[in-house]
């Protein structure tokens, strides 16, 4: 980040940057898809118009909403553990920042560059299922802790799925940097041809599929989204929140799936990069030239926006499975599916 | 200073309190779950206390009677064309379904008939009733299941069978048409090319939610073999209308009874599933919906010409006696037992509604399953508050 602009600034100066970039990488995206999905596209697919009246064609809707929120009055419920209803919902935005960590938006242009990335960001997004419990558990009220415990055993059964879509990746690109796995993914060639270099979508659809699928569990969205229900449990974990934490958990929700989807985008369609002959065409250095620290980020949002398109898409049309049937689901199909597809990427790494 | 200390103490003897009450119901067997009687999935003001063991209902019992409005006692103080007002409000999605009983047993008490045009547009606003209503138990379905979409489509396809409502009768929602001897109004020029243009959005609507959602696995694994409903148990326990014929009774007024409605002069059929269950109970409504089409579409096609009033007294009296007619509406057999003792007021009168019998089973349906299928069972047996408490 600190040779984008070939100065070398200090650590306490690059940390104070990298932590507002941060909060634009979370809240900006978040917001963006908030409008542009939940509000337009899903009002088109339901024939209505959405919001039309704050700022052209609504755009400015979701600033009232957040003024809306703000200004609400704070409500603890009596019986509630206060200083643990309080804190949940600051736990499950933690996992969300996080998470955004490690993800690369261009040569330089990632937050911190860990060996370990992917393996860091799947840790810790099992962060806010702490969250989530202690929502559930705290807000004493029974329709709270039936959706804590739903998210719990939802969320565990999901992380295995969702690690085993991602270790079909690791094998073909023989790294757990994510900067190291976006490399792999340019560099990659299909069968000599080098043109597009090799997006891990063409050989790991099923892990695509794997992880697009527990990623929308781990979200808690339809069709897995018996944690927060409306027509069982009114709104699950999130019953008792009102005002600014029903926002804090409301950005979670919405910015965690924008960081799953810049993940999705990272592992799977090529992350920064673009088609290497047209970066060729652009630069003489390639991928390697500075201005892809800006162009990344661009291309990391586009993609991002079609992965999250696919996430509110099958969000607003599926009804929502039974408990019982999405654990039966991730055990007995997803999870033995990821295994069998590890295999494969195993075997067809050693012969080719 | 004694003041907040006070409240300090106050606050921890509530703590105290509490704590004693959430372990009371840790120690106990089960937790007792309150749905409702304001609770997203009731669409209006039942309760349903249930008891539960993890997730699995043990007993569940519901309460009724939030919404109770008193028609049967108010309607000894309104004259009989003043009844139809307020009886509008009982099954309100299908609001004309609810006047044709009662006008028809206030008709019988004084033996006298409407006149064939006036019974044939009865029989099509009838049926267009049916249709408003239930379109939108067939979209209102998946939203109980989680699937958001399907409901705006309803909403968006009852609205050209309300525009045809209103366009006849000047009401959207509560026509108050029917009138003793015959009806109010004739129907409007142009009315019946509208009316049949209408039936072909709701044809495609049925269609449009055959994809979506029997289609759809997810809604199929739901709802397949959940809340089954064996025939005798339903009949037992007075269901009626499509939840009786999916549990394959082969039973409907419309056709086995069809007092002062024009339904023995189309060619139609009933619909029944041999499975009881909540699939079932969907699909005889989508079946069903389509088949009003049919009736309504044979109807327009043959409506006779004719006066549309019989000749009645300007000041209504009802000679004494009893009549009880029913009639099949949208969410079942809705029955009206009028006591007359001769005078500008009914005696007594009995509202036999469907919803408060259809809702009846669900001790009995509801006992062993888990708490998404209440949801599912209880959308499936549809029900509206104002025809469960009147």
């Amino acid at each position: 980040m600190s040779a984008v602009f070939a100065v070398e600034f200090a650590f306490w100066q690059s940390t104070i940057f990298k932590l507002l970039l941060a909060f634009v990488a979370v809240l900006i995206p978040a917001g963006g898809t908030v409008y542009m999905y939940l509000f337009k596209m899903v009002s088109f697919m339901q024939s209505r118009l959405g919001p039309m009246e704050a700022g052209p064609y609504g755009s400015m809707q979701l600033l009232a909403e957040v003024g809306k929120w703000a200004q609400k009055e704070d409500i603890v419920p009596t019986n509630a553990d206060r200083r643990v209803f309080v804190a949940a919902p600051y736990v499950v935005l933690i996992s969300t920042f996080l998470l955004v960590l490690v993800v690369p938006f261009g040569p330089d242009a990632m937050f911190v560059n860990f060996d370990t990335g992917i393996f860091f960001a799947l840790g810790v997004s099992s962060v806010s299922v702490i969250g989530i419990l202690m929502a559930g558990w705290a807000s004493a009220s029974k329709y709270s802790l039936i959706g804590g415990l739903r998210a719990a055993g939802q969320l565990i059964a999901y992380e295995l799925p969702l690690v085993l879509a991602v270790v079909g990746v690791v094998v073909q690109a023989g790294t757990l940097n994510m900067q190291g796995i976006v490399r792999a993914q340019i560099d990659g060639e299909i069968f000599g041809f080098g043109g597009l270099g090799n997006p891990y979508f063409f050989t790991q659809f099923i892990g695509l599929f794997i992880f697009l699928v527990a990623v929308q569990a781990e979200l808690a969205q339809s069709p897995f989204d018996m944690p927060i229900a409306e027509s069982e449990l009114v709104s699950g974990y999130m019953t008792e929140y009102s005002g600014f934490r029903f926002l804090l958990f409301f950005i979670g929700e919405f910015a965690t799936a924008n960081i799953f989807a810049f993940l999705a985008a990272t592992l799977f369609l090529g992350g920064w990069g673009i088609p290497p002959f047209i970066a060729d065409l652009m630069f003489e250095a390639g991928h390697d030239h500075w201005a892809f620290n800006l162009i990344g980020p661009a291309v990391m949002l586009t993609k991002m926006l079609l992965i999250t398109f696919v996430i509110y898409w099958v969000r607003f049309t599926y009804p929502r499975f039974r408990e019982d049937q999405l654990q039966t689901f991730a055990w007995k199909f997803l999870i033995p599916l990821a295994l069998v597809n590890i295999a494969v990427t195993g075997v067809l790494k050693v012969v080719f | 200073m004694t003041a907040v200390n006070d409240r300090r103490q106050m606050a921890y003897i509530a703590a105290q309190a509490a704590d004693a009450r959430v372990n009371l119901e840790l120690e106990a067997e089960g937790m007792t779950l309150n749905i409702g009687p304001q609770h997203p999935a009731t669409h209006g003001t039942l309760r349903l206390v249930v008891q539960l063991d993890g997730e699995q209902v043990i007993h569940a019992d519901p309460v009724m009677g939030y919404m109770h409005r008193g028609y049967e006692k108010l309607t000894e103080v309104r004259t009989y064309p003043q009844v139809t007002t307020l009886i509008n409000r009982i099954d309100w999605l299908g609001s004309f379904a609810n006047e044709v009983p009662f006008i028809l047993a206030a008709e019988q008490l004084m033996g006298i008939e409407a006149p064939p045009r006036a019974q044939w547009i009865r029989t099509i606003l009838f049926e267009l009733a049916r249709i408003a209503n239930v379109t939108l138990f067939l979209g209102d379905m998946g939203v109980q299941l989680g699937a958001v979409s399907p409901v705006f489509y309803a909403f968006r396809d009852r609205e050209y069978i309300l525009n045809q409502i209103e366009s006849a009768t000047g009401g959207r929602f509560h026509p108050n048409f029917d009138r003793i001897g015959g009806i109010k109004d004739d129907l409007p020029a142009g009315w019946i090319a509208e009316t049949k243009s209408a039936l072909k959005e709701i044809r495609d609507f049925c269609d449009e939610m055959e994809d979506l959602i029997v289609g759809n696995e997810i809604y199929e694994a739901r709802t397949r073999g959940i809340g089954i409903i064996p025939a005798d148990v339903g009949l037992s326990y007075g269901l009626t209308g499509a939840n009786i014929r999916a549990s394959g009774v082969d039973w409907d007024v419309r056709r086995d009874n069809p007092v002062g409605l024009a339904y023995d002069q189309v060619d139609w059929k009933v619909w029944t599933h041999p499975d009881g269950d909540s699939f079932a109970r969907y699909w005889v409504r989508l079946q069903e919906t389509r088949e009003s089409c049919h009736i309504v579409e044979q109807l327009l096609d043959g409506l006779p010409a004719g006066p549309i009033m019989t000749k009645v007294p300007r000041i209504i009296k009802v000679p004494e006696g009893e009549a009880y007619i029913e009639t099949e509406n949208p969410l079942g057999v809705m029955g009206y037992y009028i006591v007359s003792q001769g005078g500008l007021e009914p005696f007594r009168v009995k509202i036999r509604s469907a919803s408060f019998s259809n809702i009846s089973i669900t001790p009995w349906l509801l006992k062993g399953t888990y708490v998404p299928d209440v949801i599912t069972i209880l959308a499936s047996l549809y029900f509206i508050l104002g025809d469960i408490d009147r």
